[in-house]
């Protein structure tokens, strides 16, 4: 399972990564082709975010070219960027603190 | 002409194609899949024969095709090391999720009546899908919507530009065609919110 992104700061997880070593972030960019209503769609099904939250993650997508979707450890943000791949979506992932 | 998705009792979803409609998606995915089995994901190897015979490992650079580079996008853009290691344990499945999923639409379409060769223009296709199916599809759709806006140099906000194209342009049609499954896709997601 991977930690909420930062919209939501005060879920537990969040907290007990930051006592770890430096988390991960799966960012996900802005592209011509997906859909508004389909990018929404795969935040709210593989994240299980609320619709709330996954409207608001892919508007960040789309208004400001990028997201941070998720925020884990390495290997959980691994998973998390081959699932947006395999959902057509474009995303990477760095550490937390890079520019 | 295909009104597209609509919601299916107990979940999923329902769409009738005509024969021409669901033998363009047939020809879509098939190319598709072709596409992500053919152009063979070749190792980094060095000249030591041995050395390739042993590496069963996948490949560590994005492919030169720019539709499978969107495709198969690379996680690390800042760090080569990290994006080669990414990719070579990747890759292969992503490879196969995508091809499997285009696979499996085919599949439903022949399960659902559409022959190998569409002769009779009343053929009608009824596609009914549980929510797996659908999302499934909705993968697909992606994929191939990726696939011809690669092809045809789409960007942001420049669809004025497409459909501006005279009749005779031989990209309006494909443009047709990305946006037709653009449509589908957009009441297929409507379909399963709802």
């Amino acid at each position: 399972m991977s930690a909420p992104s930062p919209v939501e700061l005060d879920q537990p997880e969040t907290e007990d990564l930051t006592l770890l070593d430096t988390p991960w972030v799966t960012i996900v960019w802005n592209d011509p082709v997906n859909l508004m209503s389909y990018v929404t769609f795969v935040f709210s099904t593989y994240f299980g975010y609320s619709r709330k939250k996954a409207e608001k993650l892919m508007l960040e997508v789309h208004q400001d070219g990028r997201s941070v979707v998720s925020t884990g450890s390495r290997e959980e943000m691994e998973r998390d960027v081959q699932a947006m791949h395999e959902y057509g979506l474009w995303a990477t992932m760095q550490k937390a603190d890079a520019p | 002409m295909s009104e597209g998705f609509e919601r299916r009792r107990g979940g999923g979803a329902v769409a009738t194609f005509t024969g021409l409609e669901a033998d363009l998606l047939r020809s879509l995915a098939s190319q598709l899949v072709e596409l992500l089995r053919n152009e063979v994901a070749t190792p980094a190897t060095g000249d030591d024969p041995l050395e390739q015979l042993l590496d069963f490992s996948g490949p560590t650079s994005a492919p030169d095709d720019p539709v499978l580079a969107r495709l198969l996008p690379t996680a690390y853009p800042d760090d080569e090391e990290a994006a080669g290691e990414f990719r070579r344990y990747t890759e292969p499945s992503l490879r196969d999720s995508k091809a499997d999923a285009a696979t499996a639409v085919v599949r439903t379409l022949e399960e659902a009546g559409l022959p190998t060769e569409v002769g009779d223009d009343r053929l009608v296709v009824d596609v009914e899908l549980d929510g797996g199916d659908a999302v499934t599809w909705l993968r697909s759709f992606t994929d191939i919507r990726l696939a011809l806006a690669t092809r045809l140099g789409i960007e942001d906000d420049d669809e004025d530009r497409w459909l501006a194209l005279p009749d005779e342009d031989p990209r309006a049609p494909v443009f047709d065609i990305y946006q037709w499954v653009g449509y589908l896709q957009e009441t297929l997601v409507a379909a399963l919110s709802r």
